[in-house]
């Protein structure tokens, strides 16, 4: 990401549908090139944001604007954007060359000129010679390949995407979430992607908006999204997370020092209590289920060590998941352990020593 | 399976409640093609006699050609109420939706006598004279609401975003109701088109009550019942409309399951039907 030229700005973007409000005031900047993510639950207004960007309806309130220009009141037919929908929309009665070179024909560009950019948009999806073929003679991922390349064809400042590969088996879901990133970085088109899939987020994006009831939670990269999640809620919707009870024990110049349940008392520097956050406010810690280890060995170490016994065990060939109950917890922990060479699956009821390190701790209110 | 030996009583059903529908149908050509005046068995040979003489009557050609015209206007004008309605009863919500789709759906089950009646009374209130005109309005009547029960499907099973799409693209929104729509919902234009001329030409209570003095065919059919004579040759004007009748329903009935078909295959998005 050399450059950071806004392309599209959203200034307190609301949508109401009668007494429902489905967007509570959306700010955020997106950047030229960048692949941006909507990322939220079904009914969270993310699909109605991309609707809104797309022009195909007004906002109750606020200001969108690409490119510099206010979309207000511009039809979705004049707007810079071009959409993939969630079930394609390819037109039934029209061959495959036809539904690419769709919008160039609205454009009145030549016969030749819709031929050669249609054949170009086609290659670049990887649709060389489909171009006689009627839409029901596709399958789904090559419908979705039909359904991209009638959108890059119009050569947009922005393509949206509703939720592209939710109709497409895993394995091919995989491959088309690679392909999809490997095009945009060469393209260098803003990518704006609508899902509800966060691994798929992850995978996919330059950064991340997430989701909950009409507003964003948190705005940020995935990694930063991952490792320090603003609110439990973004926590669990982003992967696993445990929580644990906690609150202030005291502060000092070498931070602040917390009483976490199960795991005794800690002290954090201040870099790790995020900004706005009063310390006195803090009320539980949340560890990733890979930031804590089970010491098999006895000469294993870890900077903390807690006793704890294993619940139940998921094995995932390549990791397995352990839930393991800590003193005076209700609820287990999960935590992860690759699956290395000589290291067999400790059973259910067998004590383990749980290590775990004071920076793998997230604070929150 | 011992089930030869016993008798099949659904199947003795089925037959005879076949014969039961079918049997007067059946009379029709049978007597058509009769070389008897005379409406009885046994049939006495085959004759060709009665379709010559329908060549040779003026008051038929012209009652032809009257029902012709009401017909096509019949349908054109019902089907393009029909369209519009079925688009806004499948896009669109507004408020008593469903009492309005309701209301206008009425004509189908009201018995046509009584609005018959009604639009006699009316005409006669407003002092217009009766024509082939008002034989139209009460046609458009009793057709709009199978041209709406047929294009509700056509515009139901259209998938929203396609229209999207298009507008998306560029298209304008006679663009898009020009290159996507109308191609999609053909199927069911046709249909509807078929359906309703079918059922306009056949139609006989309005058209007697409604007509002035230019007779549509039913009509003329009817008055010729009183000529005893003219029964055989009414009997072979029947089965050619029988025909044409039966012909023009699966025609639209054709037209129907292609549109269904084409929109089946988008809606299944990852496996195809063939």
């Amino acid at each position: 990401m050399s450059t950071t030229k806004p392309i599209i700005e959203l200034r307190d973007v609301r949508k109401s549908f009668g007494a429902f409000e489905a967007l509570k005031g959306i700010n955020a900047v997106i950047n030229e090139g960048e692949f941006f993510s909507l990322l939220g639950p079904s009914g969270c207004g993310k699909t109605t944001l991309l609707r809104m960007i797309a022009g195909f309806e007004p906002p109750t309130a606020g200001d969108i604007s690409i490119d510099g220009k206010s979309m207000d009141g511009i039809a979705a037919n004049a707007r810079p954007t071009n959409m993939v929908f969630q079930s394609y929309a390819i037109f039934p009665h029209l061959s495959v060359a036809d539904n690419v070179g769709y919008g160039l024909k609205t454009k009145k560009l030549p016969k030749a000129d819709i031929k050669r950019e249609v054949d170009g948009a086609l290659a670049m999806v990887d649709l060389v010679g489909y171009g006689d073929r009627g839409a029901h003679e596709l399958s789904g991922g090559q419908r979705q390949r039909v359904a991209l390349a009638r959108a890059l064809v119009m050569r947009p400042k922005v393509i949206l995407l509703d939720e592209p590969l939710s109709a497409l088996d895993k394995k091919l879901r995989d491959q088309m979430q690679f392909e999809l990133r490997e095009l945009q970085k060469s393209l260098g088109i803003t990518f704006i992607l609508v899902t509800h899939d966060q691994e798929e987020a992850l995978i996919m994006s330059d950064r991340i908006a997430v989701m909950f009831e009409g507003e964003i939670a948190q705005l940020a990269t995935p990694e930063e999204l991952y490792r320090r999640p603003a609110t439990q809620r973004v926590a669990s919707f982003i992967g696993v997370m445990n929580f644990l009870e906690a609150k202030l024990e005291s502060s000092s110049d070498q931070g602040v020092t917390l009483d976490i349940a199960a795991l005794g008392n800690v002290t954090l520097p201040y870099q790790a209590v995020p900004q706005g956050m009063n310390p006195a406010q803090i009320a539980k810690v949340g560890i990733r289920p890979e930031m804590l280890t089970l010491l098999f060995d006895p000469t294993d170490k870890a900077e903390n060590e807690v006793q704890a016994e294993v619940v139940s065990s998921d094995y995932y060939g390549d990791m397995t998941y352990y839930s393991v109950s800590l003193p005076n917890q209700k609820d287990p922990v999960i935590i992860s352990m690759r699956n290395t060479a000589g290291r067999s699956i400790a059973a259910p009821g067998s004590p383990v020593r749980v290590g775990w390190g004071v920076e793998s701790v997230v604070l929150f209110e | 399976m011992k089930r030869g030996t016993a008798p099949n009583w659904l199947t003795i059903y089925a037959v005879a409640y076949m014969v039961f529908l079918y049997a007067p149908v059946v009379l029709l050509p049978l007597f058509a093609f009769n070389d008897a005046t005379i409406i009885a068995f046994p049939l006495s040979g085959f004759t060709t006699e009665w379709f010559k003489v329908l060549w040779s009557t003026d008051a038929l050609h012209s009652a032809v050609g009257n029902s012709a015209v009401v017909a096509f206007v019949t349908a054109l004008v019902s089907t393009f109420l029909g369209a519009c309605a079925a688009r806004a009863s499948s896009r669109y919500s507004f408020p008593a939706q469903k009492g309005i789709t309701g209301f206008i759906m009425l004509p189908l089950v009201l018995p046509e006598i009584i609005v018959a009646v009604s639009l006699i009374v009316m005409l006669m209130q407003l002092g217009l004279s009766l024509s082939l005109l008002t034989v139209v309005a009460g046609h458009v009547l009793i057709c709009t609401p199978f041209s709406i029960a047929i294009l509700s499907s056509a515009f139901a099973g259209l998938d929203q975003s396609l229209e999207e799409a298009s507008f998306d693209l560029g298209e304008s929104r006679w663009g898009t109701f020009r290159r996507v729509t109308l191609p999609l919902v053909m199927p069911g234009v046709i249909s509807s088109l078929l359906i309703c001329f079918t059922i306009s030409l056949d139609e006989f209570i309005i058209a007697f009550f409604l007509t002035g003095t230019d007779a549509t065919l039913p009509v003329y059919i009817w008055s010729q019942l009183r000529f005893p004579t003219k029964l055989p040759s009414v009997m072979a004007l029947g089965t050619i409309l029988l025909a044409l009748s039966v012909g023009l329903l699966l025609l639209a009935e054709w037209f129907r399951r292609r549109a269904v078909r084409r929109q089946g295959l988008d809606a299944s998005s990852s496996e195809g039907l063939l």
